[in-house]
């Protein structure tokens, strides 16, 4: 059973056609990629997905009762909002402390219970999100550039945590990413977005996809290249991040 | 002989009544930056005490049908590309400006403007009171009921669709409340200060707040405090009583800023 079918579908705002012929489902568990440049509707596609856009075309079909977990590119909160990280994990959901402690734990974060969401750094704040969507137990997981402000290990440590994730909870996780080299080397299929889907599949049969070239030039391969490489050790101020 | 006949009494409980529902409402529109749309909806109150007089059905009524217009009218234009800066201030002071002129056509009728401007809380009646706590109740209660739901559609729409909450109704919940406190609340301090009973006691209350609900709690009890403060003062140095409320909430809010920039810069000094 599919976690969702987007058959033909067709946005517009105000004349403009941001998407169109957009036919695409995802299996449970799998983890897929979608990639293309500013204004290529990527984010428009989640937010199809998590239910804020209705569509002008065709048609979307969630699973029965689907459980969606949903982290935002960097949520702004406004700093009149007072708001403890403890807090904003039980905001919607009745959860107890030990329940949130345990996904503080294993977000890697486990001090930062009583601290004030506007005193987190970025990759905190990051993973803060990510602890409260999987505190839903999601089938699926939305990550809108989630890792958009934050540095390479950074990055790097947040996209091991969606790994470790996938395979703990067996979600499908569905994510846009600007970091190529890091999101190709995690993805089971790549997703490549211009308005409408230009090529897709397997990581490597993407980068090498002439309409892939055409987007994103040569040059991402040698970047692809570059970073696929293990770490064999991690530091001990990466893990405190 | 009930202790309602002392129209002091009246006066607080009235005061209070609105203190405790601007106090959560109050929160949201200053995390959601709605301060100018509150004061939209409080200049309509004018047009809605004029159109009532003419029409002679209760103040309450007809405030509460104006400002409801308002509220829905600005909310209906947001996010559809207006420079909404712009639109609530044009909106905001163009009700005034046509409460007033309908409110001079109103002849043979005295009406005291001031009293709808600036509030005439020692003029209160029992009947008042009623309404006035009715209304505060409603506003308590669908905040109180939606508190979650709001707060996640402030925090972010696309969170909040996410989680199965529709911001677009949250809107419609916090804008029917908004009018609800401007129906009360123009007896109290009058249309051009209900805004400052919304936004000054939240205010004061951020900088001793860790999460949202210490927030509205305190503010309803700085709200209340300061009732009690201004119609004291207003007693002691024969002074308007709406405006001196919102003076003693101003004062409080001065007093809050200067004690926790002080409490920072002692930890700061602790910390080197």
């Amino acid at each position: 059973m599919n976690l969702f079918q987007m058959k033909g579908v067709g946005i517009s705002f105000g004349g403009n056609r941001i998407l169109g012929h957009v036919t695409l489902s995802m299996e449970p568990g799998e983890i897929v990629t979608v990639v293309g440049p500013n204004g290529s509707g990527k984010s428009t596609l989640l937010r199809i997905l998590v239910g804020a856009l209705p569509v002008d075309e065709g048609e979307v079909i969630r699973k029965q009762g689907l459980r969606i977990g949903y982290v935002p590119q960097r949520l702004q909160l406004d700093p009149t909002l007072p708001m403890t990280v403890s807090r904003m994990m039980r905001l919607r959901r009745k959860v107890s402390r030990a329940d949130v402690s345990d996904a503080l734990e294993q977000a890697g974060i486990p001090t930062l219970a009583n601290r004030q969401m506007s005193e987190l750094s970025g990759g905190q704040f990051q993973r803060v999100m990510l602890a409260r969507a999987l505190l839903g137990r999601p089938e699926l997981l939305i990550l809108d550039e989630a890792t958009a402000g934050l540095d390479q290990p950074g990055t790097a440590s947040f996209y091991r945590q969606i790994e470790q994730v996938r395979q703990d909870m067996g979600c499908g996780v569905l994510m846009v990413s600007h970091d190529l080299h890091v999101v190709m080397s995690a993805s089971d299929r790549v997703i490549c977005l211009n308005g409408h889907i230009c090529c897709e599949g397997e990581p490597s049969h993407v980068a090498s996809a002439p309409e892939y070239r055409a987007l994103f030039g040569e040059g991402t391969k040698g970047a692809l290249a570059l970073y696929a490489h293990h770490h064999d050790h991690n530091h001990t101020h990466e893990a405190a991040e | 002989m009930s202790f309602l006949d002392d129209f002091m009494i009246r006066a607080i409980l009235a005061g209070v009544g609105v203190a405790l529902a601007a106090a959560p409402l109050g929160c949201f529109v200053v995390w959601r930056r709605m301060a100018y749309f509150g004061d939209a909806t409080a200049h309509a109150a004018i047009l809605g005490v004029a159109l009532s007089l003419t029409f002679s059905v209760s103040i309450f009524a007809g405030v509460l049908v104006v400002s409801l217009a308002m509220a829905l009218t600005v909310s209906s234009l947001t996010g559809r590309g207006f420079a909404m800066d712009t639109m609530l201030g044009v909106l905001a002071h163009s009700a005034l400006a046509f409460g007033l002129v309908a409110a001079s056509f109103l002849s043979g009728i005295r009406i005291d403007l001031m009293a709808y401007l600036f509030g005439d809380i020692l003029a209160v009646m029992p009947d008042d009171l009623a309404v006035i706590w009715g209304g505060a109740a409603i506003v308590v209660g669908l905040v109180v009921w939606r508190w979650s739901a709001l707060l996640t559609g402030t925090l972010n729409p696309d969170l909040a669709y996410a989680e199965g909450v529709d911001p677009k109704r949250e809107q419609l919940v916090l804008t029917i409340a908004l009018a609800i406190v401007v129906a009360v609340a123009i007896k109290v301090v009058g249309a051009l200060l209900i805004t400052a009973m919304l936004i000054i006691p939240a205010a004061t209350a951020r900088s001793f707040s860790r999460t949202p609900e210490v927030m509205a709690i305190l503010a309803a009890a700085i709200g209340a405090g300061s009732v009690f403060g201004g119609i004291r003062a207003s007693y002691h140095f024969d002074t308007p009583t709406g405006p001196t409320i919102v003076c003693i909430t101003a004062i409080l809010f001065v007093l809050s800023v200067s004690l926790s920039r002080l409490g920072r810069n002692s930890t700061a000094r602790n910390d080197a």
